[in-house]
């Protein structure tokens, strides 16, 4: 089972950007990071994962018919509801999921301390069937005209 | 490469690494050392024509990489088992057991099943890294990972290169079938035509299931495990339209059947009940096998079907056997019979949209238009497989079209 875990900049229990924090508390969260996902790639769990640029490099696009297609900043939403990055796990059950954004929400922040920053935990919508024989037997079903 | 060698190779693959595993005793190198000599043997045998013993030749490249292996790793100078390696081919060496074992080695209890069903295409069917992550849709380092861990976790299990024991044999053949069974699960994603060029793992589980078919040709599980891929499989082209989109069994286009398999998997089904022991595929076998022999759907022999799930259902207990009950009830006795089936398992299936799926569809048989739209619409919202959320969805739809014509027509 895939899925896509998203990280916003809500920044959990922890209020200062990380600009204010010390140099080693920055270090400290990246190594965390880091160690996280050398563990997931070991574990071969990890689908992808990626860090996004900042809002301020955002465009929002919109087709403009005949005319060429219109482009403007946004969306206006606040700081801490953009997404700052993703990570996509392949792994066994939707408990394991969970501890794995159990583990991405535990990343250190001033004090070492874990900032428990909200992780969205989303499936993704699969191409087999979780059962082929089950699959067929729901194709048993007479449905109606097309 | 041209089919014919890319067979060739993937039909040895199993045989010289169970050589190689003799002679070493090392699982985890060997099977690097067989994947190595297959990459060569790809990009030679093209090129310099199909060497006169094709085994020996693998082998024999296989070994030799196996012993630079060993040479460059300072940490092990095990003289001994350089010897060992080193011995001439001698010939002796029951392949056939050796692809049995490796089988049961691969599909070990320890491993899950995703893991299982990668290191089974690498170790026995002789399949690429590459291949593999493209079957899976992963990438290349992310697979190889998955099979290091697999194989890093059978070498940590002890496991030794034999044969179950006859106490173990039973449960063990059971992982056996389940993995293949997963991996056919896995391949009908790629009948969706959502994704044309990966690999193909309902061919590859099936091409496996034939093998350990005929290894053990007198297991009535294995039969039916295998006329249950063959009977399913003879619908590929059938279920599904050119945009992807389910399609019934009752709708489907049955001059797309393909006619060889189903008459392959019926006699296997025949010959597998005639043992005696009914299993849990020899059933799933036997239902498919009732409707691919209705040349039309309304020839659907549905009062044996209904029978079939029943035996199902008191083997394995499982719910979702019971919905597949309810929807051929209905079909033999009308839909009240199947909605009465539906309430013995509403607790225990809460929420599963398949419960939803075939309440919806009993509810649009008996009349109610807006209870079936309300469920089909719940089921579209549950379940995880785009395929099937795509058919919900359309049948909510169309259920709304004919409502607002009824309202239109009544008001």
């Amino acid at each position: 089972m895939r899925y896509l875990l998203i990280v916003n900049f809500e920044g959990g229990v922890v209020e200062a950007p990380m600009e204010e924090w010390k140099p080693e508390e920055i270090t400290a969260h990246l190594d965390y990071y880091k160690a996280l996902h050398k563990e997931l790639v070991s574990s071969g769990e990890l689908v992808d994962s990626q860090v996004l640029a900042g809002p301020n490099l955002a465009k929002i696009v919109r087709f403009g018919g005949l005319n060429a297609p219109v482009v403007t900043d946004g969306p206006f939403q606040e700081f801490k509801e953009w997404l700052a990055g993703y990570q996509i796990v392949d792994v066994d059950s939707e408990a394991r999921a969970i501890e794995i954004a159990a583990k991405i929400s535990a990343v250190p922040g001033p004090g070492g301390i874990a900032t428990q920053q909200p992780i969205q935990v989303r499936q993704v919508m699969d191409q087999a069937p979780s059962d082929v024989a089950e699959m067929e037997a729901f194709l048993q079903q007479v449905g109606g005209e097309r | 490469m041209p089919p014919r060698v890319e067979d060739l190779l993937r039909d040895l693959a199993p045989q010289v690494l169970g050589v190689l595993i003799r002679r070493s005793g090392d699982f985890y190198a060997a099977e690097d050392a067989v994947q190595e000599a297959l990459l060569a043997a790809a990009v030679h045998w093209p090129r310099d024509g199909v060497p006169a013993k094709p085994l020996g030749w693998l082998v024999h490249t296989a070994v030799r990489r196996m012993i630079d292996q060993r040479r460059s790793d300072q940490s092990r100078r095990d003289r001994e088992s350089l010897a060992l390696l080193q011995e001439a081919p001698t010939g002796e060496i029951p392949a056939k057991d050796d692809t049995l074992i490796l089988l049961f080695m691969c599909c070990h209890p320890a491993l899950t099943p995703a893991s299982a069903i990668a290191l089974t295409l690498r170790a026995v069917g002789g399949l690429t890294t590459a291949q593999i992550a493209n079957a899976f849709l992963a990438g290349e380092a992310t697979m190889a990972q998955r099979i290091s861990r697999a194989k890093h976790i059978i070498k940590a299990s002890g496991v030794r290169f034999r044969m179950p024991t006859r106490n173990e044999l039973a449960a063990r053949l059971r992982t056996v079938l389940h993995v293949l069974y997963l991996m056919f699960n896995e391949g009908y994603a790629s009948s969706t035509g959502h994704e044309l060029n990966r690999t193909d793992l309902a061919d590859e589980a099936i091409r496996l299931t034939r093998m350990l078919q005929r290894l053990l040709p007198d297991d009535g599980e294995v039969m039916g495990l295998l006329a249950l891929m063959l009977l399913i499989d003879a619908r590929r082209r059938a279920r599904i339209n050119a945009r992807g989109d389910l399609i019934t069994l009752a709708e489907q286009d049955r001059t797309q059947w393909d006619q060889a398999l189903i008459a392959e998997g019926v006699a296997l089904i025949n010959r597998a009940i005639g043992k005696g022991a009914v299993g849990e595929y020899q059933l799933q076998a036997a239902i498919s096998a009732v409707h691919d022999r209705a040349a039309r759907p309304e020839r659907t022999d549905w009062p044996q079907i209904l029978g079939l799930y029943g035996l199902l259902e008191q083997l394995t207990g499982n719910p979702i056997v019971t919905l597949n009950r309810a929807v051929a009830a209905a079909m033999v006795d009308g839909p009240a019979a199947g909605l009465t089936l539906l309430a013995e398992v509403e607790d225990r299936l809460r929420g599963h949209h398949r419960l939803d799926a075939v309440r919806a569809h009993l509810l649009e048989m008996a009349g109610d238009t807006r209870g079936a739209m309300a469920h089909y619409r719940a089921a579209a919202g549950h379940t995880t497989n785009l395929a099937e959320q795509r058919y919900l969805t359309t049948q909510a739809a169309r259920l709304k079209m004919q409502a607002a014509r009824d309202g239109v027509a009544s008001g």
